[in-house]
C-alpha cells in the first residue's frame, strides 16, 4: 500500500468517525463533541509545537493567544457590544473576515509577547510568558469597566455559530441519507482546518525558516554567524505559533457559543505543553497523537470512573461512604493518573510517544549502533592517515 | 595588496577588566595570519570583537574599507566575514547536510549552486559525506570541527576567522584539519587563525602576531617567529 492510499484511507476513516461514534450506543453526540474539542487541541498543540518544538522557546502563556482569538470572535459575532451600547447593532461579521482577523491579532499579540523576551531563554522565558498568559486572562476578567468589552467573569453569551448567511453549522442537514448534526458539522470543519494546519506545519518544518528556527534553538551565536536575524526569526516563531492559537480560539468560541476567562487558566497552558512533550517535541504526528490522547483520555476516564463508582460505593463497607466518594471522584483521580502517566512516559520514553527522527536519534544514540564508523575509515582518503595510526579506535572512541 | 582588515588601537573590556589593551594589526587580502598566545592573552576576545559579538570600548576596526561597527552582526556574513566559533558551535540536532545548508543561509544564489558547494565540501571532507544524514551532535569532535569549517566556507567568505580549530582534538585529526585549512587558503580565502598550538599555527600561516596580557608583544614573518628564541621560550617550551 503506498503513501497516498494510506493517507486517503486515514482521511476516509476520520471523516466517517463522527457518524460511527454518533450511532454507537453509550457514545453518541457527547463523544462527537469531545472529538471536536480534540481537533481544537490538535490545532493548539501544533501551534505551540512551532514555538517549543522548532524554535525551542519555552512558552508557558500560550493559552493567552487562544483567549485573544476566542474573545475577538465572541465580541465580533454576538450582540454583546450592542447590548452595552458600544455598537449600533448586534455584531455579526462574516467568518471569513473574523477568523483571519483573529489569526492576525493573535499573531500581533505573539510578537508583542516575543519582543520583550528576546534575550531570555529556558526557564526565564517560561516565567515571563507564564506571566503574560495570566495577564491576558486577568484583563478578560476585568475589562467590563469602564467599557464593558468582555463582560468580566460572567463571560460573553449568545455567540453566533459559524455560518454563511442563514446556513449555520448549528443546524441539521441531510445529505445522501446521512444526517449532519451540529456537532458533526463542526467536527468536519475542524478536521478540514486541522489538515490544513498539519500541511502548513510540515511545510514550515522543511523550509528555510524552519531550519533557521532549529538552528537558533541549537546555538544562537553560531546561528547569528550564519547571517540570520535572531530578532526577526524569534518573533516570527512567536507570531506564527500565536496565529494557530488565535484561529483555534475563534473556532472554540463559535463551537461553544460562550466564552469566559475560566477557559483560559494556566492549567490549560500546561495541558497543551504536556500534549507537545508527551507526543514528541518537533514531531507533527507525535503532537497530534499527544493532543488527541490528552484531550480524549480524561473524558474516557470520567465515563469509566462514573460507571465504577456506584458499584464500589455500594459494595465496600469498611471505608466510610463519603471518603470513598471523595477518593473515587473522577476529577481527583484524573490528576493522579495523569501525573503518573506523565512520569512514566518521561522516564521510559523521554523523546515522546511518536518522536521525530531527530529526537529519536539524539536520545537513543547509545541503544543501537547507528553507524559503524570505524569500518568506513579505511575506504576513504583518511586511510592514508589512519594507516600509520595505531588501531585503537575501539578503545579511544575516536571516529565516532 | 590591500588590507582586508585593519585594527587600530583596539580596546575591549569585560566590565572593569580590560582584556584588550590597545592592539593594532592588519590582514592583507589573501593572507594567512595567526594570532597566538597563552590562555588569557586576549586572542578569543579579539576574535569575538571582530565577529561583532563584543563591542570595543576604544579604537577602530575597518573591514573592507568600512568601519565594522556600521555592519550589523547578522550582516557580517553577507559582507564575507565568516566565523568558526570556539567550541565549534555546530547545530547538534540538525543533520550534517542541514548544517551545511544553514551555512549557505545568507546566500541568495540558486539551489543548484548551493548543492554544488555542498558536494565540494563533501569532496574536501569525505567523512562528512558518509555522515550526510546523521545528526551533527552525534559525531566525533574532529568531524564536528570539519563540519564547522565547511559550514563557514559555505557562505563563500572573503575573510575566515578560525577560533582554536585544534582544541580537544587528537594530533592526527589536527594535522588533517590544518592540511585542509591550507588548501582552503589557496582558493583565495583570507584567514585569521587564533591558536594555542603556536608551532602548528606558525607552520601554517605566513605572518603571525603574538599576544600576551592583552597586547601584541611580537609580530612578523611566521617562519622567523618559529625560530625566534623569545617565542620558543615562552610558548613552545623548547
Amino acid at each position: 500500500m503506498n503513501k497516498t492510499m494510506k493517507y486517503g484511507l486515514l482521511l476516509v476513516l476520520l471523516v466517517a468517525l463522527p457518524f460511527i461514534v454518533n450511532a454507537t450506543p453509550f457514545l453518541g453526540p457527547t463523544w462527537v463533541r469531545i472529538l471536536g474539542y480534540a481537533m481544537l487541541y490538535v490545532m493548539l498543540a501544533l501551534g505551540l509545537n512551532i514555538v517549543i518544538g522548532y524554535a525551542g522557546l519555552l512558552d508557558m502563556g500560550y493559552i493567552g493567544f487562544y483567549a485573544v482569538g476566542a474573545y475577538l470572535y465572541a465580541v465580533l459575532s454576538s450582540p454583546h457590544l450592542f447590548e452595552n451600547a458600544l455598537a449600533s447593532g448586534p455584531m455579526d461579521w462574516p467568518f471569513w473576515v473574523v477568523i483571519p482577523l483573529c489569526a492576525i491579532v493573535a499573531g500581533i499579540f505573539g510578537v508583542l509577547l516575543g519582543a520583550p523576551t528576546l534575550k531570555l531563554r529556558g526557564d526565564y522565558l517560561a516565567i515571563v510568558t507564564l506571566g503574560f498568559g495570566e495577564i491576558i486572562r486577568i484583563f478578560m476578567n476585568n475589562l467590563d469597566r469602564p467599557y464593558n468589552l468582555t463582560n468580566g467573569p460572567q463571560g460573553i453569551n449568545n455567540i453566533n455559530p459559524l455560518h454563511i448567511g442563514t446556513h449555520s453549522l448549528k443546524s441539521t442537514w441531510t445529505l445522501f441519507g446521512l444526517e449532519f448534526t451540529p456537532v458533526i458539522n463542526y467536527y468536519l470543519v475542524f478536521l478540514g482546518i486541522v489538515i490544513f494546519v498539519i500541511f502548513l506545519s510540515s511545510r514550515l518544518e522543511n523550509s528555510r525558516i524552519g531550519r533557521a528556527w532549529m538552528a537558533l534553538r541549537e546555538d544562537e551565536i553560531a546561528a547569528e554567524a550564519m547571517g540570520l536575524n535572531k530578532r526577526n526569526i524569534k518573533l516570527l516563531a512567536f507570531g506564527m505559533g500565536a496565529t494557530f492559537g488565535g484561529v483555534s480560539g475563534a473556532l472554540f468560541s463559535s463551537y461553544q457559543g460562550f466564552v469566559s476567562p475560566e477557559s483560559f487558566v494556566l492549567m490549560e497552558s500546561i495541558m497543551i505543553l504536556a500534549m507537545v512533550v508527551l507526543g514528541g517535541m518537533g514531531s507533527i504526528s507525535g503532537v497530534v497523537i499527544g493532543a488527541v490522547i490528552l484531550s480524549v483520555m480524561p473524558e474516557l476516564f470520567r465515563d469509566v470512573v462514573n460507571a465504577i463508582q456506584p458499584v464500589l460505593v455500594n459494595n465496600i463497607t469498611f471505608i466510610s461512604e463519603d471518603t470513598l466518594r471523595n477518593v473515587l471522584d473522577a476529577s481527583t483521580l484524573r490528576m493522579l493518573v495523569f501525573g503518573l502517566a506523565m512520569v512514566l512516559v518521561m522516564r521510559y520514553r523521554p523523546e515522546g510517544l511518536w518522536p521525530s527522527a531527530r529526537r529519536r536519534q539524539e536520545l537513543h544514540d547509545k541503544d543501537e549502533e547507528p553507524f559503524d564508523s570505524a569500518h568506513y575509515v579505511k575506504e576513504t582518503s583518511h586511510a592514508k592517515i589512519s594507516a600509520d595510526e595505531p588501531d585503537n579506535r575501539d578503545t579511544t572512541g575516536e571516529g565516532r | 595588496m590591500s588590507n582586508i582588515l585593519e585594527v587600530k588601537d583596539l580596546k575591549v573590556s569585560y566590565g572593569a577588566i580590560q582584556a584588550i589593551k590597545g592592539i593594532t594589526f592588519h590582514i592583507k587580502q589573501g593572507e594567512m595570519v595567526a594570532l597566538i598566545g597563552a590562555n588569557g592573552a586576549g586572542k578569543t576576545t579579539t576574535l569575538k570583537t571582530l565577529a561583532g559579538m563584543l563591542k570595543p570600548v576604544g579604537g577602530e576596526i575597518v573591514y573592507m574599507g568600512k568601519p565594522l561597527s556600521s555592519i550589523k552582526n547578522y550582516d557580517l556574513v553577507r559582507e564575507g566575514l565568516a566565523l568558526v566559533p570556539e567550541g565549534r558551535g555546530i547545530f547538534g540536532r540538525l543533520t550534517v547536510t542541514e548544517n551545511l545548508e544553514m551555512g549557505a543561509y545568507s546566500r541568495t544564489d540558486s539551489k543548484a549552486n548551493i548543492q554544488a558547494d555542498i558536494d565540494r565540501m563533501f569532496e574536501i571532507f569525505p567523512r562528512l559525506k558518509e555522515r550526510a544524514f546523521q545528526l551533527a551532535g552525534t559525531m566525533s569532535g574532529g568531524e564536528q570541527q570539519m563540519l564547522a569549517i565547511s559550514r563557514a566556507l559555505m557562505s563563500k567568505p572573503k575573510l575566515l576567522l578560525l577560533d582554536e580549530p585544534s582544541m580537544g582534538l587528537a594530533p592526527i585529526i589536527v594535522q588533517k584539519i590544518f592540511e585542509t585549512i591550507r588548501e582552503v587558503a589557496k582558493d583565495g580565502v583570507t584567514l585569521l587563525l587564533v591558536e594555542q598550538n603556536a608551532k602548528l599555527a606558525l607552520q601554517t600561516c605566513q605572518r603571525a602576531y603574538v599576544m600576551d596580557g592583552g597586547k601584541i608583544t611580537l609580530e612578523g614573518d611566521a617562519k622567523e617567529l618559529l625560530h625566534d628564541e623569545a617565542v620558543q621560550k615562552a610558548y613552545l617550551g623548547e
